[in-house]
């Protein structure tokens, strides 16, 4: 008996983890921007020993606390969502996603957990120094704890490091530096740590900018936006090529990805990338050949350098992913969806096959079917697919998020360019245009930091592990009713978080620092 | 054993004080219990047990749940 799931279950369950991974979000990236900068005013107090750099980090270590008070234990509850929700999932990824999540909670949870306590209980009871080993302490702890994490997430996006083994149903780890130190996990780990601390830069600066504009602290708030912005420049600046490279691993593991993301149908050589453009609303079908990008205005040839290096090198488009044919970069013939689909159902039914003959004893068969399940293990998801139409991501979503991204990208990097001329060859302190744009630039900052999430995971859909498994077979057989229920019960919760957060930290900065910091020059 | 008696004695007054002295993280403490105790005494217990908890195989459960949800594998023949 064939036993369909209710795609409504899917979408509830999909929304309800996008919520948590969205609020969590929030939380998180502050936490690392903060780290870093906390970290380099400690360090000049130390340097110069003046008292003012002392109380410029205890301020920003007090919005540090907050944030980091109100963010903790968040993740947790996505790790609730994968043994109640996606219990398939959970099964079927075995030890790969547990053991950079037991290491992150044991290792790096530890770390950050006890130097914090000497940051904020420390002041005076330990020495300088090695206060400010607890305060970089506490900000790598937090940074690795992200690694780990991120680990897991890269695995999702490009499985390797494993063996599916059939008897327990489980993939089972059989490399484990090719899981921690997979390219997409490198590389996905400094774009993301990187802008998070851009994040951290435009928070610093814009708080700084209200009190330029308050005319209070003056002295605390310029020599913030300094530090902020020389953070903030070289974060973005690296951030840039993290993102190439991402962009250039995407060509290489998740081409639909990438094609959802440029809105491209039809591949071809040397492609130029689109900055700017429209979906076409009238684009109806992969293969309807309505044009799907309208007003578009394109970098030549740089799609192509992007995904294979090359000015004139080949990228598929959704047409050419889901029908074939097309060379690979090893020489090859890519498949077809089709012929995916149908090495996938010949993998589950080699699955079915071996089980059965485990029950009846039967070795000769049961070997047979393991090596047939081994030979279409690579595309065991696709066995799920129903339709071709269900490989192709939110092509509109994946377009415009990619884009937002991308534009506040290069906005951070000339607007942290410009602070750093404006406060070392004029007076900030009378510019006040710069001071209300970079106190509007606080959420700009975090919607890019979205964005990016919005394409790493919706451009992979449908895939909850990239080619091995679909949400439809990896999601827990619940009422769709009870999924709804917390979804809703978390959407209050966090929103409660966010406005207690947003609360605390308000009053906090209109309290302000205190000491030499809360001087005006 | 008394340089770590006094050691640990030092840690844990370190502490104590810490959290004596405390202003505004007496708030910022009572919003994390709070919010530990909604995750995990009433989300955690109530609406998010582990779904394979109470199934007694569970490869066996994950294996027909991921066999029966493929539409149509069933025309595949093995031996090809």
């Amino acid at each position: 008996m064939i036993e369909s799931i209710d795609t409504s279950l899917v979408d509830w369950s999909r929304a309800q983890f996008a919520l948590t991974a969205i609020y969590h979000w929030l939380f998180v990236p502050l936490t690392l921007g903060l780290a870093i900068i906390m970290g380099i005013t400690e360090s000049l107090y130390i340097k110069t020993g003046k008292e003012f750099w002392k109380y410029t980090t205890k301020f920003w270590m007090k919005l540090f606390g907050i944030n980091f008070a109100v963010g903790v234990a968040t993740g947790l509850i996505l790790e609730f969502e994968f043994g109640t929700n996606w219990s398939n999932y959970s099964w079927f990824v075995g030890d790969i996603f547990g053991a950079p999540l037991a290491i992150e909670a044991i290792v790096a949870f530890f770390l950050e957990a006890t130097f914090i306590a000497v940051m904020f209980f420390g002041w005076n009871k330990v020495s300088k120094r090695f206060h400010l080993t607890a305060t970089w302490l506490t900000g790598i702890g937090a940074t690795l704890s992200a690694w780990w994490i991120l680990v897991a997430n890269a695995w999702m996006q490009y499985p390797v490091g494993m063996v599916f083994n059939p008897e327990t149903v489980r993939n089972e780890m059989d490399n484990f530096i090719a899981v921690a130190f997979s390219p997409v996990a490198v590389m996905k780990f400094f774009h993301t740590v990187l802008s998070s601390w851009i994040i951290g830069a435009v928070f610093v600066i814009g708080i700084s900018c209200w009190y330029l504009i308050k005319k209070r602290n003056q002295k605390m708030a310029l020599a913030s936006i300094k530090v902020a912005a020389f953070v903030g420049l070289c974060a973005s600046l690296i951030t840039a090529w993290t993102g190439d490279q991402s962009g250039y691993q995407a060509a290489k593991t998740q081409p639909m990805k990438l094609a959802a993301m440029e809105g491209l149908y039809e591949g071809g050589y040397g492609l130029g990338l689109t900055v700017i453009g429209f979906v076409n609303p009238d684009k109806k079908a992969y293969d309807d050949g309505v044009k799907p990008i309208l007003y578009e205005v394109k970098i030549p040839k740089y799609l192509s350098f992007l995904a294979t290096r090359e000015a004139n090198g080949y990228v598929p488009g959704i047409r050419n992913l889901i029908e074939g044919g097309y060379p690979l970069p090893d020489g090859g013939i890519a498949l077809s969806a089709e012929e995916k689909i149908a090495s996938g159902k010949k993998a589950i039914a080699a699955l079915d096959a071996f089980r059965q003959a485990q029950k009846d004893g039967n070795k000769e068969a049961e070997t047979k079917a393991r090596k047939m399940l081994q030979d279409n293990m690579a595309h065991f998801g696709y066995g799920y697919i129903q339709d071709v139409n269900q490989l192709i991501p939110n092509v509109p979503l994946n377009f415009y998020a990619f884009r937002i991204m991308v534009g506040l990208g290069f906005y951070f990097i000339l607007l942290f360019a410009v602070l750093l001329f404006l406060i070392y060859k004029k007076d900030l302190t009378r510019i006040k245009w710069i001071q209300w744009l970079c106190l509007l630039s606080i959420p700009l900052a975090y919607i890019a930091s979205q964005a990016g999430w919005v394409v790493t995971e919706t451009g992979r859909q449908p895939w909850a592990i990239q080619n091995m498994l679909p949400t439809n077979a990896a999601v827990s057989r619940l009422q769709t009713s009870s999924v709804q229920l917390t979804f809703f019960l978390f959407l209050i919760l966090f929103t409660i978080l966010l406005i207690a957060e947003i609360n605390i930290m308000l009053k906090a900065i209109k309290k302000g620092p205190e000491g030499e910091a809360s001087t005006n020059i | 054993m008394n340089m770590g008696k006094i050691s640990f004695v030092k840690v844990w007054y370190f502490y104590l004080n810490g959290f004596r002295n405390m202003t505004w993280g007496r708030t910022l403490w009572l919003l994390i219990l709070i919010k530990l105790f909604i995750m995990f005494f009433i989300l955690r217990l109530f609406f998010f047990p582990s779904f394979l908890k109470d199934k007694e195989n569970k490869p066996e459960y994950v294996g027909n749940e991921l066999i029966q949800r493929s539409a149509a594998y069933k025309n595949i023949n093995i031996k090809n």
